[in-house]
């Protein structure tokens, strides 16, 4: 989609301003059907009370929920009319009230996920006001869509705002306020976010829609966790054979979907996420079943455990440290925060090799398969094989991560490798702009820190990620930061040529 | 006329292409001269752009026997390869009648893309590139210099860096055209490609394309229903109609030949005629 012809609809659609009746009643309709849903889903509540259930009534929550959605509407119609400016000075100040209000004014349980959720709305409001105030006119000023600009602008400030966030990636564990959660939530981040970067060349450069990623990550956890308890080996010298082990299964799945594309690819690969996850649950002689894998062996520094009290004759981490630089106590933070350099050092390597390989051949021939399979085959490209070696790097990054999430846990079950998982690593790519780096990083940051931070919305947060997506679908499908730089450029020739 | 290279380039014996009951083109064979322009005319749906798909390996043909013969004497039977492997190994380039660029990637990296099996073997298959030797980089530079002798040759310098689908419809065209030629074929098949063009633009055509069979002497095969330009620059006319050859020669010889102003004008009494290739026959007549 160019960028004028998506800004000249916009305008066309915003000019002739819509009746304030109509506008009512288009709000009321909303209302209704929103009034409709809450009924069965807000309205009646089965409480546990001992032997019985009884049904509780939360008609309040319901209206109040309703009216929300009503007045949501309204003002977004208000805001496609063109009074965009004064809707968003009307939200700045109703998103600070109301929210406060509701927390305290009704200080019952149940309550503060409302104020939530109104304040996610009004806050979704701002956004949409400020952009069609002030992007449209941005748009009538310049050639470029302000998303496209969003996204050239991230991509300019990445190269220096990369390496600030990659500093404060380095220096995350040592600062002060570091503690065992942050750590964790960390390399959870982390582990998503190089998760985001193996299926963005899947999915991004490729443009396969992969909904079985999460088979790879279960067969890089499984292929550890086997490995190194049968046969001894460490996790440096099991991660390769695991990532190859993905990789080769990335393979497998590839062969039989190489003619697919789009939603048959998506169902085929979903289907094959699905068979690893059952396989994994029923092969108890490979996999103990549902049961899991228990006691993986956790990674040492240099052969050095991190435990309290080591076997007789070896030296656990903090003694030799202790002993090295100056006295520490053993504590379970050392060995978060060493399991958070390595995933840090895993992602940042496929980071490094994405963007290496954005500027060679075969990543140059993903997208334009991506583009045209015709076209590529017309000039003698190789489908088969490039789509292959996509599904495969894929899946060897997956399969990397999957060793890291088992030497992390130390115990895996296929529990752990569900659809959802899949969904969430694909949401991450989606989002923050297929194919873009960056844009995976603010996605993960998002989508897996944000949650972990709103815990207070408790159930609602899903709620909350749900209405994100949804949002994000509707103004920006492209993702947050879908913005291509070529991956070559034609140089001015020097004067002296012809 | 290039009378002076008459060697047979591609060989086309007995081509028959049927889908299910329809038959697409039936018992059909010509020969075309390497440096030379061939073209292939006929009516809307006598099966000239099905002929392309079998030659470029898209359609597996029902029958027929399709052989291109390489300057350096190595020759293949197109109707046993792969799709792909007919634009790698026997080296047929093509365009389409819809175009089909990779809108989304820049003009530089279409042309870079379509040297992607010299890069392939110079990135030693992905392992070299990784490691940055200074043979791929040798390539890559190697590439961008072909790039800019055939941007420079349709006029595209200045757009090298923008994304191909912002192009006009006009560039393109000369855009497929310049990709089809960064492949380096021996045989170049176009498929209409001076649809929606204007008169200026098809002039600048001709001109291009003529300049291709001179400068690279390589040959030419020309799908077209703009007569102006299939009479001017064409060596040798083949005329299609109904899946069948009609007429087979020089472009004055078809142009006169009875059989293939029937199938363009009809019988007397058929009344059927597209205005415009009356009046394209009338003027070049």
């Amino acid at each position: 989609m160019t960028a004028p012809a998506a800004a000249a609809p916009a305008l066309i659609q915003v000019a002739p301003r819509a009746s304030l009746a109509y506008m009512v009643k288009d709000a009321l309709a909303t209302g209704a059907i929103a009034l409709a849903l809450a009924i069965p889903l807000v309205g009646f509540r089965t409480v546990d009370r001992g032997a019985t259930t009884i049904l509780e009534t939360r008609f309040t929550q319901m209206f109040v929920g309703v009216a929300v959605i009503a007045i949501g509407r309204f003002v977004f119609s208000l805001i496609d009319a063109g009074r965009a400016r004064a809707v968003l000075v009307a939200a700045l100040a109703l998103s600070i009230a109301w929210p406060v209000a509701a927390a305290l004014g009704a200080g019952q349980e149940g309550w503060r996920p409302l104020a939530w959720m109104t304040w996610l709305l009004a806050g979704s409001v701002v956004l949409r006001a400020a952009y069609v105030a002030y992007g449209d006119r941005a748009a009538l000023r310049g050639d470029v869509a302000p998303g496209e600009r969003l996204g050239a602008t991230v991509q300019r400030l990445s190269m220096y705002f990369g390496p600030l966030l990659f500093l404060f990636a380095i220096a995350m564990p040592l600062l002060p306020m570091a503690d065992q959660r942050w750590v964790d939530l960390g390399i959870l981040v982390l582990t998503y976010i190089m998760l985001g970067w193996g299926l963005n060349v899947v999915v991004g450069l490729a443009g396969l829609l992969d909904l079985g990623y999460v088979a790879f990550y279960a067969v890089g956890a499984y292929s550890y966790a086997i490995i190194a308890k049968t046969f001894g080996l460490n996790f440096w010298e099991a991660l390769p054979i695991a990532g190859a082990l993905a990789a080769s299964f990335g393979v497998l799945l590839g062969f039989p979907v190489l003619r697919l594309r789009g939603d048959y690819l998506a169902i085929v690969t979903l289907g094959f996420g699905e068979i690893v996850r059952v396989v994994l649950l029923n092969w108890d002689e490979l996999s103990n079943g549902p049961k899991g894998i228990g006691g993986i062996p956790r990674p040492s520094f240099f052969g050095m455990p991190f435990t309290p009290a080591p076997p007789e004759g070896t030296m656990s981490f903090h003694q030799w440290f202790s002993s090295t630089f100056w006295e520490i106590g053993f504590s379970p933070i050392q060995r978060a925060t060493y399991l958070y350099y390595i995933i840090l050092i895993l992602a940042l390597a496929t980071n490094l090799f994405t963007l290496r390989i954005r500027k060679l051949p075969i990543s140059r021939a993903w997208e334009a398969l991506r583009e045209d399979e015709i076209a590529c085959r017309a000039l003698g490209i190789n489908p088969t094989n490039t789509k292959l070696t996509a599904f495969a790097i894929g899946a060897m990054f997956g399969g990397f991560a999957g060793s890291f999430f088992a030497t992390r846990q130390g115990f895996i079950s296929p529990e752990s490798f569900n659809f959802i998982e899949s969904a969430i690593i694909l949401a991450i790519v989606v989002l923050g702009g297929m194919g873009s780096q960056i844009g995976v990083v603010i996605a993960s940051i998002v989508l897996i820190g944000g949650p972990e931070w709103f815990r207070d919305l408790e159930s609602y947060r899903m709620l909350a990620f749900g209405g994100l997506m949804v949002m994000i679908m509707i103004w920006r499908p492209q993702g947050l930061l879908a913005f291509r730089e070529p991956t070559i450029r034609l140089k001015p020739l020097p004067p002296k040529s012809p | 006329m290039t009378a002076s290279a008459a060697r047979p380039l591609l060989t086309v014996e007995h081509l028959s292409m049927r889908f299910g009951g329809l038959v697409a083109i039936d018992d059909v064979s010509f020969t075309a001269l390497d440096r030379q322009i061939t073209g292939i005319i006929g009516p809307n749906g006598a099966g000239k752009t099905t002929v392309f798909n079998c030659l470029t390996g898209f359609y597996k043909p029902t029958v027929g026997r399709l052989a291109l013969a390489h300057p350096g004497g190595a020759e293949y039977l197109l109707e046993r390869m792969d799709g792909f492997r007919i634009a790698q190994r026997a080296r047929i380039a093509r365009t389409f009648q819809n175009i089909r660029l990779f809108p989304r990637m820049s003009v530089l990296e279409n042309l870079i893309v379509a040297q992607h099996n010299k890069l392939m073997r110079a990135s030693g298959y992905t392992v070299f590139g990784l490691l940055g030797l200074g043979i791929y980089r040798h390539a890559e530079a190697a590439a961008v210099e072909r790039a800019r002798y055939w941007l420079g040759r349709v006029g595209l310098v200045d757009r090298a860096n923008d994304e191909a689908g912002n192009l006009p419809y006009g560039a393109q065209r000369r855009l497929e055209i310049a990709r089809a030629m960064c492949t380096e074929p021996v045989l170049l098949c176009l498929d209409e490609p001076a649809a929606g063009l204007n008169p200026r633009e098809s002039n600048e055509l001709n001109e291009l394309l003529l300049f291709i069979r001179d400068e690279h002497k390589i040959g030419v095969l020309l799908i077209e229903h703009d007569m102006s330009v299939v009479m001017k620059i064409s060596d040798h006319i083949v005329v299609l109609d109904y899946g069948r050859k009609i007429a087979d020669g020089s472009p004055k010889t078809v142009r006169d030949d009875p059989a293939v102003i029937r199938a363009y004008l009809g019988e007397e009494e058929d009344e059927s005629l597209p205005p415009e290739v009356a009046r394209d026959l009338r003027t070049t007549a």
